[in-house]
């Protein structure tokens, strides 16, 4: 029997990009200066799990490169040597090394191998180097020519999952297999019959015949130090004797009938079956590692309500299956009570199986004092970073595509928005920059603000730019609103030289476009000298849509319910040509285009008069249009269904749902309808740019 | 370790130089797809249609949560149209696109057989024209004295060409 270990190794990545994010945040919430124990302490149980895990699962090199880290680290928990603020710099750098090897190994490819050799140069030196090295204990008796460890476990040891041959691995990764001898005792074994597989009667004796600090091999028995009696002696002359002639001598457990079995472990496999976990092929393990599935760690309240509302569906599904065994109509009301009870049971079902997939943004805001750091101290920029609402929840879809886009605004901002240090000191303000990030829900959306106190937009550089471009004509008088938006065109950049930070011009119309994928929408507000604010904003999950049914012709749409400023009967008089078919539409003191989806989707033969039918004003990009339909149908919330995976994008249509009676319906993309008509548009200057 | 062993023997698949192939009839002529690519037979169900789509593909329909687009093969072959009856059927293919499993109906005048067809008897589509139609067909073979044309799934199902020919489509 062999249990396949690599089942377990998504669990093992999952909990090791845990823990780095752990140390990171650790790390940077430290002050080198004054260093907490628990601060060390969290840093360091972090480390050690990692270690564990990969050592476990046979990840060598993450568990050797760990190592080091880990021996560094305890060190300053034990006080031994004083935390730096460039140690802090190698901590953190290991821990983006070790994220690197963790995904090349999660997806089954060889870690790379130079960057944590010269990391782990630089540990070795500064573990081995001048700095205030006082061992605990003293050396005389540390540098001993080998060790005697002696360990007996108690009969519980393997019930808290501790595996003594994964220590011996260890041990003997550390010190070399040609410089440990390990015997087992095996005098305690019961009878066979009286064998319980759970417990271990083994015993063991470990001979380390090499110098090596005690600490080192300590830190292999760490684990089980209280589940077991662990005795270490330094290996004296005896050390060069051989195992069978000195074994009776030093151990008092191993009667005459002890069966010795040195430097053969593996053979006790055979005797105790519940060691039957071992990994006969560690290094294989890794390729089959899947990359691809992942998976969201759930509070267990969500899952409690959700229990207790599957609970109630199932009591009033079987309230109606006992109603319809004998049903007459005199027992009509009953049988709709049921339904309607059946209506709230889905809904509220419904409800908490997306907060499942729902996520506190911190998730997306935690990397970000690591990146701020780094950039402040790369472009000599002090900057404070602020983040607001962490709380505020949102799908884990929309937060693993968010994310990019955020760090590419606050890369922006930190290089563009604030201004250096003189700079600032000179307009009278901090010498730090403050950089906020923020996030809220509004209605059916979440907002995430990235706001910066630098310089705000330069409307007259960016117009400048942009006529130099040819981005927009040189005749073009536009409001600083709209300069403001020209930051999100394709090629646009104010940087005077491409940096590696920003600069080339290809960042703020992919973030805009990335958001846009998501069915959100950026807005840019700046002010000179005060800075400048992006506003993304988010539907809250991409599964579920509310929507507005309209019919136009045979066919069924559906419009996004957040999109829709208002629904109005047309009426002529307010409606003017402009060129061709193009109409617009006064609406109190705006003008608004009008689309026609029988038009646009060719479903009309001969087109109908426009006065019977309604108009819905919708809002996508931060313009209004008017899109014509024949009729209002209900409201309902909708599944979202891809129409790509089958087919293809189609424009204007976001995506496909599926009605009560089974029938599909396609949901309107309004922000890409709106796009179709953009060369009408009552801006002269934008209609040319876009001609 | 048993794990692994079971994992390099997989074994073979029925014989690798024949293939079943599902034929299906159309203005008389016999056509056939590989039989592993056929996920299920339905019958005629309007789909709900999308905008700007080529003529023949008739739109989407739901099959169990998913949206499935249906393709007039008739109309795709340029071939006369015929009202759709109770006995028209739906091949529901589905094979390998760029980005993952795709799966896609085809509309045809009524399924007749499935044939074992020895790869070596297949006979290359003689290149008459120029018309695009020829691409998607993999191979004609004999079969009873019959001719059937085999057609490649892949091709004639693809993004790529749907593409191309909604492009040719607009004058």
């Amino acid at each position: 029997m062999s249990v396949d270990l690599s089942q377990f190794h998504q669990v093992f990545f999952e909990e090791s990009f845990e823990g780095l994010d752990v140390m990171e945040s650790q790390l940077l919430e430290m002050d080198p200066a004054d260093v907490d124990d628990e601060t060390v302490n969290t840093i360091f149980r972090a480390a050690h799990s990692i270690k564990g895990g990969a050592g476990t699962f046979g990840f060598m090199p993450i568990s050797e490169f760990t190592h080091v880290v880990e021996t560094l680290l305890d060190e300053i928990r034990s006080g031994q040597r004083v935390m730096q603020p460039e140690y802090v710099d190698l901590f953190l750098q290991s821990v983006d090394c070790l994220r690197g090897m963790l995904s090349d190994m999660q997806q089954g490819n060889e870690p790379e191998k130079e960057r944590p050799a010269q990391l782990r140069a630089e540990f070795e030196t500064i573990l081995h180097g001048a700095a205030p090295v006082a061992e605990a204990a003293p050396t005389e008796e540390e540098k001993g020519s080998g060790w005697l460890i002696r360990l007996t476990p108690y009969p519980d040891l393997l019930r808290t999952g501790n595996e003594p041959f994964r220590m011996f691995r260890e041990l003997i990764d550390i010190v070399g297999e040609e410089h440990c001898e390990i015997e087992a005792d095996t005098s305690k074994l019961p009878e066979f019959t009286s064998l319980n597989p759970e417990e271990c009667h083994l015993a063991w004796q470990i001979r380390v015949t090499r110098e090596i600090p005690l600490a080192d091999i300590k830190v292999v028995f760490e684990w089980v130090e209280d589940e077991c009696d662990l005795v270490y002696e330094p290996l004296g002359d005896v050390a060069t004797a051989s195992p069978e002639e000195t074994a009776p001598a030093v151990s008092d457990t191993s009667d005459a009938e002890g069966i010795q079995v040195p430097e053969k472990v593996a053979a006790a496999i055979a005797e105790t079956p519940k060691k039957s976990a071992e990994p006969a092929a560690p290094a294989k393990a890794p390729k089959k590692a899947n990359a691809e599935s992942s998976s969201i760690r759930v509070s267990i309240d969500k899952v409690d309500s959700l229990i207790n509302m599957v609970g109630e569906l199932v009591i009033t599904q079987s309230m109606l299956g006992q109603l319809g065994q004998d049903f007459d109509l005199s027992r009509l009301a009953k049988l709709q009570e049921g339904l309607s009870q059946l209506e709230q049971n889905t809904r509220e079902l419904q409800e908490s199986v997306m907060k499942i997939r729902m996520m506190p943004i911190s998730f997306a805001f935690s990397r970000f004092p690591r990146l701020v750091r780094d950039l402040g101290n790369q472009l000599g920029k002090k900057v404070n970073l602020v983040t607001l609402g962490e709380q505020t929840e949102l799908d884990k879809t929309v937060m693993e595509k968010i994310s990019d886009p955020l760090v590419h605004l606050v890369r922006n901002s930190m290089d563009h928005g604030l201004e250096t240090t003189e700079k600032r000191l000179a307009a009278g303000k901090s010498a730090d920059g403050t950089i906020t990030l923020n996030a809220y829900h509004q209605g059916g959306n979440i907002v995430i603000e990235v706001a910066d106190d630098g310089a705000g937009l330069n409307e007259e550089k960016i117009l400048k730019k942009a006529m130099e471009k040819g981005l927009v004509p040189e005749s073009a008088n536009l409001t600083p609103e709209e300069i403001h938006q020209l930051v999100f065109l394709p090629g646009f950049s104010t940087a005077d030289a491409v940096s590696d930070i920003s600069g080339r011009g290809v960042g703020m119309d992919v973030v805009r476009r990335n958001i846009q994928a998501l069915n959100g929408s950026i807005e840019v507000r700046s002010s000179r000298g005060t800075g400048s604010t992006f506003i993304i904003r988010l539907p809250l999950t991409l599964a579920i849509l509310d929507g507005q049914l309209v019919q136009v012709c045979e066919a069924t749409y559906i419009f996004p319910l957040v999109s829709i400023v208002e629904s109005i009967q047309i009426s002529r008089r307010s409606l003017n040509h402009v060129t061709g078919s193009q109409y617009v539409m006064q609406l109190r003191d705006e003008y608004i285009p009008i689309v026609r989806l029988d038009e646009i989707f060719g479903l009309r033969d001969n087109v109908q008069d426009i006065d019977e039918l309604m108009l819905v004003v919708v809002e996508g990009d931060n313009e209004k249009i008017g899109i014509v339909v024949d009729d209002l149908l209900g409201q309902q919330q909708v599944v979202i269904k891809s129409l790509e995976q089958n087919y293809t994008k189609v424009s204007g249509i976001s995506g496909a749902t599926i009605l009560g009676d089974g029938t599909v319906a396609l949901i309107i993309d309004i922000s890409s309808i709106g796009r179709n008509i953009t060369p009408v548009k009552k801006h002269q200057g934008k209609s040319d740019q876009a001609a | 370790m048993e794990s692994t062993m079971a994992e390099t023997n997989i074994p073979d698949t029925g014989m690798a130089d024949e293939q079943q192939y599902l034929t299906f009839i159309m203005s008389g002529e016999e056509y056939g797809v590989d039989i592993l690519a056929v996920q299920e037979i339905r019958g005629w169900e309007e789909p709900t249609s999308i905008p700007n789509a080529p003529r023949y593909i008739r739109g989407v329909i739901n099959l169990r949560g998913t949206i499935v687009p249906i393709m007039d093969l008739r109309m795709r072959f340029g071939l006369e149209h015929i009202e759709y009856t109770a006995t028209t059927v739906v091949i529901i293919l589905k094979f390998d696109g760029e980005h993952g499993e795709r799966v896609m109906g085809i509309v045809v005048d009524a399924v007749s057989d499935v044939y074992t067809i020895a790869d070596g008897s297949t006979r290359k589509p003689p290149e008459l024209t120029e018309d695009d139609n020829s691409d998607f067909i993999k191979g004609l073979v004999n079969v009873n004295e019959k001719m059937v044309i085999l057609l490649d799934v892949e091709e004639l199902l693809s993004i790529k060409n749907q593409l191309l020919n909604v492009a040719g489509s607009v004058e």
